[in-house]
């Protein structure tokens, strides 16, 4: 159970951590940076059951719904609790020297942070689908708050609205197919459901369709093409914040989940397709648009999005030397992206700017900065001895070694996407670091010791990796154990840094050469990129489809909406005529019964009636008001008749209640319906939906009322019940507070909101009319004006408006 | 504030001084001036009921005790939370017929919504108590109170749910009071209508 522990003390701890971010900013992330440490060891410390067995826990959360938290360390959770806990740690540490001590957002994302690192931990261990889907949301929803700080900034709130949009709605649609998913397969536990595929237990129409559903969500989490736009948008965050969510963790929760279930579906065309065809076309798209960029976030944004697009084909293939390939390039990306956006928030520090126009001449007075960048891109590039080169290596042999169409295909579109990356690593380095020509060395002050460090941890763990890679081919190994070997190559194939002289290397040697010439000769080819069509582009798109919906709300409230009473009434009346009215007379019978039972029946009904009838004719409002109290009143007395005490007592209660109301409101209503009579066009045909909707509701409550043939069991339960096991002698209290308790209880809740509605309606109002008022009359206010003149009580109250009879007034009590 | 403790206070009689007989023409000698209702502030002459005034006098703590009998004895008779919480908004309504624009306020100090607020909040609490037990959460449970002279008292945990609901009903009805009653008062004194 220290998985749930640890994820939930990170909740709590993020809690607290105000407490202390007030006293102290960078104590504040010191002290967030424990957990994600601490979370780390543990992982680590159970990494050999993880390789072997996986380290499972479950908590039952609703046993009756079937609902279990379920956890699972194994070798995929491993290599991203160490992206997610090691990073995020790292990068913690980072932000005490990144935001000053009197950043006022400070506070704000020391705790968001680390609640995001508990959340995304939680992701990353999830073995349930539903737990996953849980955690899955929650980094949205921290993603969204991180990304829009303060909510000042237009271009803030802009990009994490759009940021929430398209990853929320990937999560919904991805929701509809894990349950698709899990009720075909009949368990939400992921592994038995990995185990269900591998057995070739899934399949068939809803299976597809689950894939395809689960796809979206994945694709838009990763930022894959069409719905990339959104993550160079979220580059408006702090650049800690891009680095941890938008670069090395949150952004990988796509490129995970499939990971996660390739090994059990990657077989169907349904999953494969998409994410090779897709994650292909992003990765050479992601690659041309970084090298467009000049600012050096953003470049590393588009970097991130084409290489989400490579893991996503690396995992999604569907074969034992890409998976190996793609656990080493998941850990080489986060190990090369994360300390990018590092040193990319040191130069911003330190220059106020990260324009590659402005930047010039870094490099002597930054070498730290520059070193450690340089290993981190050489190691995007694919440069010996680094885990980038290692992974890209193993990428290449694995679509090789499938020796088909398909294979020759995607290593061809890889190559091509690495000629960018290499491209844009190299401009990155330039951009940042170079002499330019025509431009002024940029003044820097130095960073501190807190910037440089956890960026330089970062880059060396690549290094580290890549020399030792044993170690990563040991998580590899385990990941790809899902797969069968198909071949002696595949069975044997290990990462190492030399494969010998073949293909892989020479693909390699390819992308590098023309990758750096790509950069050099940008300034020739890039002009050929300038013109793309406003109207293909995603971001375009994007605005398009959420202008539209707002403009298609406007347009629908403004139909529906039409402000007038009678229209609202008459659109719900004939709603009532048409749909439950049609169905009593298709499936009602009219009932066998007597027309009275009781004597005392008669006189009632025939008050009611009357009273009903002469509601018609009234001209007056109150005296309208008056028989509709009648008529509730004879209801209540016909209760009583059929001997039902409790019933009787709340409608005469609700009777009065509702009578006082009425006359509080006619206060402010002409005491007469209307003052000219109305033309016969209008009246027609609104007493003809009035007969029919009051004939139909009254037939109803006759053919309702006849329709149980049986005597209702549940009723003699209740009474049977009622008095041992509610303790109640009135069969209605027990039904009311302890067999349908929960109702009550909603009721109430109605009750509430309705009240606090009214209240907040009708309070609200003369706020809105004296605001107004003032604008027009300037200082003295009529109504103001018209107490101090003591004028209001010399008009005689309208005849026949009863409520103003109670109405004192303060004012016209001095009148001689 | 305690309603009964607080004495009358008369500033609605007159703003310059208790009228005299020299100063009050001769038809308004017999208005009655007195106010009635206990905190209430005596209003208009002209206006007021004093016949409606005594009666409240007289009713409106009865109906609120018979309110709290009706709470009681709802498990065993005709009654409940619901009803009893009617029965007690509608004293407070007979209050406001009476005693005019004296607010509702004046009697009860609390505010409606906070009313209506303890109300949901004991009515949910009571619903989640028994999950601290181990039990379902809204399941009820018979207490046996020892009460000396009167012998052995039962209360049944439900009881506390009623008590939600009556708390939430008065609630309600205040609020009612305080939105359609003082508020569309308040409302047509700002626009100048007469009142």
């Amino acid at each position: 159970m220290c998985v749930l522990g640890l994820v939930v003390a990170h909740l709590v701890l993020a809690c607290v951590l105000p407490l202390v971010s007030a006293r102290s900013r960078r104590a504040g992330f010191a002290v967030a940076a424990v957990l994600p440490t601490a979370a780390l060891i543990w992982a680590l410390a159970h990494a050999r059951e993880a390789l072997t067995t996986g380290v499972s826990a479950t908590l039952d959360w609703a046993p009756e719904l079937g609902l279990s938290l379920s956890f699972r360390l194994d070798a995929l959770a491993l290599a991203m609790v160490v992206l997610v806990s090691g990073i995020g740690a790292l990068i913690l540490v980072y932000c005490i020297g990144y935001f000053g001590e009197s950043s006022p957002d400070g506070t704000r994302s020391a705790a968001l942070l680390l609640a995001f690192a508990g959340v995304m931990l939680g992701l990353v261990l999830a073995d349930d689908l539903l737990t996953l889907y849980l955690f899955w949301e929650l980094t949205s929803v921290t993603s969204f708050l991180l990304v829009g700080q303060s909510g000042e900034a237009r271009e803030n709130r802009s990009a994490a609205v759009q940021a929430l949009l398209v990853t929320v709605f990937g999560g919904l649609v991805m929701l509809l197919g894990f349950i698709l998913l899990g009720e075909a397969a009949g368990t939400y536990r992921i592994s038995e459901i990995v185990a269900l595929g591998q057995a070739g237990g899934l399949g068939g129409g809803t299976v597809t369709a689950a894939l395809a559903l689960i796809l979206v969500g994945a694709l838009t989490k990763s930022a894959q093409l069409p719905f990339h736009p959104w993550l160079p948008a979220a580059m408006a965050a702090p650049t800690p914040v891009s680095a941890y969510l938008h670069a090395a963790s949150m952004v990988k929760a796509g490129v995970y989940l499939v990971a996660r279930l390739s090994p059990g579906v990657a077989d169907a065309a349904v999953w494969w397709v998409p994410v090779v065809v897709l994650g292909l076309a992003t990765m050479a798209i992601g690659g041309w648009r970084a090298m467009a960029q000049h600012d050096l976030k953003r470049l590393l944004a588009f970097g991130t999005v084409s290489q989400l697009g490579f893991l996503m084909v690396l995992f999604g293939a569907g074969t034992r030397i890409a998976a190996i390939s793609g656990i080493a390039m998941l850990l080489a990306h986060g190990l090369f992206k994360a300390p990018l956006f590092l040193v990319t928030g040191i130069v911003d520090h330190a220059t106020g700017t990260r324009d590659v126009r402005k930047l010039s001449g870094l490099w002597p007075s930054m070498r730290g900065s520059a070193i450690i960048a340089a290993a981190a891109a050489a190691s995007m590039a694919g440069l010996p001895p680094l885990l980038g080169f290692v992974g890209k290596e193993a990428g290449f042999e694995a679509f090789l070694a499938e020796d088909d169409l398909r294979g020759r295909l995607v290593t061809l579109a890889l190559v091509a996407g690495s000629v960018f990356t290499v491209a844009y690593s190299a401009r990155f380095l330039w951009g940042a670091f170079a002499r330019k020509p025509g431009v002024a060395d940029t003044p820097v002050h130095g960073p501190g010791p807190l910037l440089t460090w956890p960026a330089g941890l970062c880059a060396l763990g690549g290094l580290v990796l890549g020399i030792a890679n044993p170690v990563v081919d040991a998580d590899a190994q385990s990941y790809a154990g899902a797969y069968p070997a198909t071949s002696p190559v595949e069975a044997g194939y290990h990462l190492a840094l030399w494969h010998g002289l073949g293909l892989p290397l020479l693909a390699s040697a390819v992308a590098l050469v023309l990758g750096y010439s790509l950069h050099r000769g940008w300034s020739r080819v890039g002009r050929l990129a300038g013109h793309f069509p406003r109207a293909l582009s995603a971001q375009h798109a994007y605005e398009i489809a959420v202008g539209g919906t707002e403009r298609v709300a406007t347009a629908v409230t403004g139909r529906l909406q039409a402000g007038s009473v009678p229209t609202y009434l008459v659109v719900i009346l004939v709603t009532v005529v048409a749909l439950p009215g049609t169905a009593v007379l298709v499936g009602g019978s009219w009932p066998d019964q007597p027309i009275y039972h009781a004597p005392l029946q008669l006189p009632l009904a025939v008050l009611a009636t009357l009273a009903a009838l002469a509601l018609v004719r009234v001209r007056r409002r109150f005296t309208a008001v008056l028989l509709v109290g009648v008529v509730g009143y004879g209801v209540g007395g016909l209760f009583i008749v059929d001997g039902a005490p409790d019933l009787a007592l709340a409608q005469f209660l609700v009777e009065t209640l509702s009578l006082v109301a009425f006359v509080f409101v006619l206060r402010r209503m002409p005491s007469r319906f209307t003052l000219e009579r109305q033309r016969a066009r209008t009246q027609v045909p609104k007493a003809l939906i009035s007969v029919v909707a009051g004939g139909m509701v009254a037939g109803t409550a006759v053919v309702l009322s006849g329709a149980r043939q049986v005597p209702a069991t549940t009723s003699a339960e209740f009474i049977r019940l009622a008095p041992e096991g509610a303790g109640a002698l009135n069969v209605i209290s027990a039904i009311i507070v302890d067999f349908r308790a929960l109702d009550t209880v909603g009721e109430i809740t109605v009750l509430f909101v309705a009240a606090v509605g009214v209240a907040s309606l009708v309070l609200a109002t003369p706020y809105d009319r004296r605001r107004r008022r003032g604008k027009e009359s300037g200082a003295g206010s009529p109504g103001h004006e018209a107490e101090v003149i003591g004028d209001v009580a010399g008009e005689e109250p309208p005849e026949g408006s009863a409520g103003t009879a109670l109405v004192p007034s303060e004012h016209e009590e001095v009148r001689p | 504030m305690n309603p009964l403790l607080s004495s009358p206070d008369d500033d609605g009689a007159a703003p310059s001084g208790r009228p005299t007989p020299e100063s009050t023409p001769f038809e308004s000698w017999d208005l009655p001036r007195t106010p009635w209702l206990l905190p209430g502030r005596c209003r208009n002459p002209r206006r007021r009921t004093l016949l409606l005034e005594v009666t409240s006098r007289a009713l409106f703590p009865t109906i609120l005790v018979f309110s709290v009998y009706l709470l009681c004895v709802g498990h065993y008779g005709p009654g409940g939370g619901f009803s009893a919480g009617l029965v007690a908004g509608l004293a407070f309504v007979l209050r406001y017929l009476a005693g005019g624009s004296t607010d509702p306020g004046a009697v009860v100090t609390i505010r409606p919504p906070v009313l209506m607020g303890v109300g949901l909040t004991v009515a949910v609490l009571t619903a989640l108590a028994p999950a601290l037990f181990g039990a379902p959460v809204l399941t009820s449970a018979k207490l046996v109170v020892p009460v000396p002279l009167l012998g052995k008292l039962e209360i049944v945990t439900s009881l506390f749910l009623d008590v939600g609901v009556y708390l939430l009903i008065v609630g309600v009805v205040l609020d009612l009071l305080r939105a359609l009653g003082s508020g569309i008062e308040r409302d047509m004194r700002g626009a100048g209508e007469a009142t």
